[in-house]
């Protein structure tokens, strides 16, 4: 297979003024992160900062509801509050032992730029976060926290003004700042090495999973499911799983209303295969390439793209990726909060309403799902829907 | 084989000039000045034209340039419409055309219809701004034998070794980015390109031009014959946005 692909997927679509920056990143990967102190110090720092390992929890109430055994891999609990902190601890650390002083990144619902924020002020670096000026509009409280961490937050007002035209911001500020700035990229998505560098600090998630899953039932779940906005989260669940046949992976994307015509964000169920952001992958776009813009009552996955191996994974049906659109979000977001305890993200609960929507065919099957975040930051786009 | 992209420089050279490269975005300022200006940049002795084919999310250009390409898109212009308006003016003119763009919208109009329209059109060189070398096979094989040639982008952070891979396919010219950034003119250019320019020189045997934020001729002097060709475009689609016209424009470069 060609270097940074997966199957037909992946490679380093970018300027040549990017690819030393890659190469160099790619290399540090090399050097840096195999090292036995590197490898220790991030640890220490799962444990200690985010609290890992997170727990697995079972649902005893929604498994009685539905007849389907419901476990969830508790991402949620973690510092901020959802899995993105695996990531932006794992780069904020790389980036220092590169010797860079500035961690940039991108945002759409601002949960990827408080981690990152919050890896910054833990490192002592700079942050510059990129956000699409409608997402600075309606998430104005996750705008806050990163300043309050420290961050400068940038308004994108180019395009769709949302996180497609965010990362494009920060890629151009990367051509120009790439001498003392480290692009920590906020999903399994981009230029190669990017996939494999957050799918390497997000493995955690299943790797724990999984083992949390044998010691507390003997066995493997039947299936593991995961929304998929760039992938980091479902990648991170299902790439312990992917040589046990016997498990079921299921991605989980964003189908917005729901309506034809409509814009979506599920490009692996509706989109074709192009290049965006570094990357061959599933996109969203116009018969002439155009991408198109996307939607999702959950800002975390409103995204054309996705990231390549979950392409791969996809042609090859390895995984399988279904479409949940926004009412059944919302009313998993209500049903796991009132019957389990448990509030989710907007982004979870479209894993959880697939569940939901499938119990039928899942009847007596144990169904392992990353709850990938916590859901108060959602709680003003919630009541403003459901009113 | 004769490289006409070439050809266009080295005739530039031979009346002691720096051959000018102008960029515009097909489709600028609306359809059917786009044709006029394309006209005036021929007339006023632009040695090769560069239209830029829009796309939704180019990450190598500035804001100027961005908001050009989204406003021709809007107005719906698209490779059909440009290989269009070329071959029903092919022949017309003098300067040599190449086309400049990012790689999803080649790849979903196809890469070998592309290049056989490029051909039919009179388009001899193509720039794909995310498309760098070690992606670029594909691409290179399809266009070759239709006689376009690739066209690379190297900047002040390539590095000699990247160079001779791009050296090995590069036909025509080689476009040197004077800046570590996008696409926009600057007041003036950082001080490592001449250095670079002159590692250009040594690497690759093709004519080079120089390209991303220039302004006035003058920002040129320092380079001498190092450089070939001077690439303009956010200061021309200004001169265009604030009224002016590429005639006017191409007083002070020709
Ligand atoms: C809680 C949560 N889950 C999922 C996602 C989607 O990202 P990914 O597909 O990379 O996991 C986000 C993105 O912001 C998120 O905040």
């Amino acid at each position: 297979m060609k270097k940074g692909y997966f199957g037909d997927f992946g490679g380093q679509f970018v300027p040549e003024l990017l690819m030393p920056p890659l190469l160099e990143l790619e290399e540090a990967m090399n050097t840096i992160m195999t090292t036995r102190e590197f490898q220790r110090e991030f640890a220490d720092l799962l444990r200690d900062c985010v609290g890992r390992p997170s727990a697995l929890t079972h649902c005893p109430n929604l498994s009685k509801d539905t007849g389907v055994d419901l476990w969830l891999k508790r991402e949620d609990l973690n510092h901020t509050g959802a899995h993105k902190i695996n990531n932006t601890l794992g780069q904020a650390l790389l980036t220092k032992r590169m010797g860079k002083k500035v961690l940039l990144t991108e945002t759409g619902a601002g949960m990827n730029g408080v981690a990152t924020a919050t890896a910054a002020a833990m490192m002592d670096l700079e942050c510059v976060v990129y956000m699409g000026a409608v997402d600075v509009e309606r998430q104005a409280l996750n705008v806050r926290r990163m300043e309050l961490l420290g961050a400068r937050v940038i308004p994108v007002e180019s395009g769709t003004k949302t996180l497609k035209d965010a990362i494009n911001a920060a890629l151009r500020f990367w051509i120009a700042e790439q001498g003392n700035t480290h692009y920590c990229f906020g999903t399994a998505a981009g230029p190669h090495p990017f996939p494999l560098l957050v799918r390497e600090f997000q493995a955690i998630v299943g790797r724990e999973a999984r083992q949390q899953f044998q010691d507390k039932t003997g066995k493997l779940p039947d299936v593991v499911c995961a929304c998929v906005g760039g992938g980091s989260n479902a990648i991170g669940a299902f790439h312990a799983f992917v040589p046990d046949e016997s498990v079921r992976l299921v991605g989980v994307e964003a189908g917005g209303t729901g309506e034809p015509g409509c814009y979506n964000s599920a490009p692996l169920n509706l989109g074709s295969e192009g290049v965006l952001h570094g990357m061959k992958s599933m996109l969203l776009q116009t018969e002439e390439g155009q991408i198109l813009p996307s939607h999702s009552v959950s800002a975390g996955l409103d995204y054309p793209g996705v990231g390549p191996e979950h392409s791969a994974l996809h042609a090859s049906g390895r995984a399988e990726y279904d479409v949940i659109n926004d009412t059944e979000a919302l009313n998993a977001f209500q049903v796991l909060s009132r019957r389990e305890g448990i509030i989710p993200a907007l982004e979870s609960s479209h894993a959880v309403a697939w569940v939901l929507e499938n119990k039928d065919k899942l009847q007596g099957k144990s169904v392992l799902v990353n709850l990938s975040g916590r859901g108060d930051k959602d709680m003003d786009i919630v009541e403003r829907v459901l009113g | 084989m004769t490289s006409p992209m070439k050809e266009k420089i080295q005739a530039a050279k031979a009346q002691g000039k720096t051959a000018v490269i102008p960029y515009l975005p097909a489709g600028y300022p609306t359809r059917e000045q786009f044709w006029k200006e394309l006209e005036m940049l021929d007339a006023a002795g632009a040695a090769i034209i560069e239209i830029g084919m829009p796309f939704s999310d180019p990450v190598a250009d500035g804001p100027v340039v961005e908001a050009a390409c989204l406003q021709v898109l809007e107005d719906g212009i698209n490779l059909k419409w440009i290989f269009d308006g070329l071959k029903e003016r092919k022949g017309q003119l003098d300067a040599g055309l190449l086309l400049m763009g990012y790689l999803n919208p080649i790849l979903q109009y196809g890469v070998d219809k592309f290049a056989e329209d490029c051909e039919a059109a009179g388009v001899s060189g193509l720039i794909i701004a995310d498309m760098p070398i070690d992606e670029a096979d594909f691409v290179i094989k399809a266009m070759k034998p239709r006689g376009v040639e690739f066209i690379p982008l190297v900047g002040l952070n390539t590095s000699k070794e990247r160079m001779a891979l791009y050296a090995r396919e590069a036909e025509g010219f080689v476009y040197v980015v004077s800046v570590l950034g996008t696409t926009g003119q600057r007041d003036s250019l950082p001080t490592e390109v001449k250095a670079k320019l002159a590692e250009v020189r040594e690497v690759f045997d093709i004519p080079a031009a120089l390209g991303f934020g220039l302004k006035t001729p003058s920002q040129l002097e320092p380079f001498g014959d190092l450089v070939d060709a001077a690439v303009i475009g956010s200061s021309l689609i200004s001169h265009i946005k604030n009224g002016g016209t590429s005639e006017s424009y191409m007083k002070a470069w020709t």
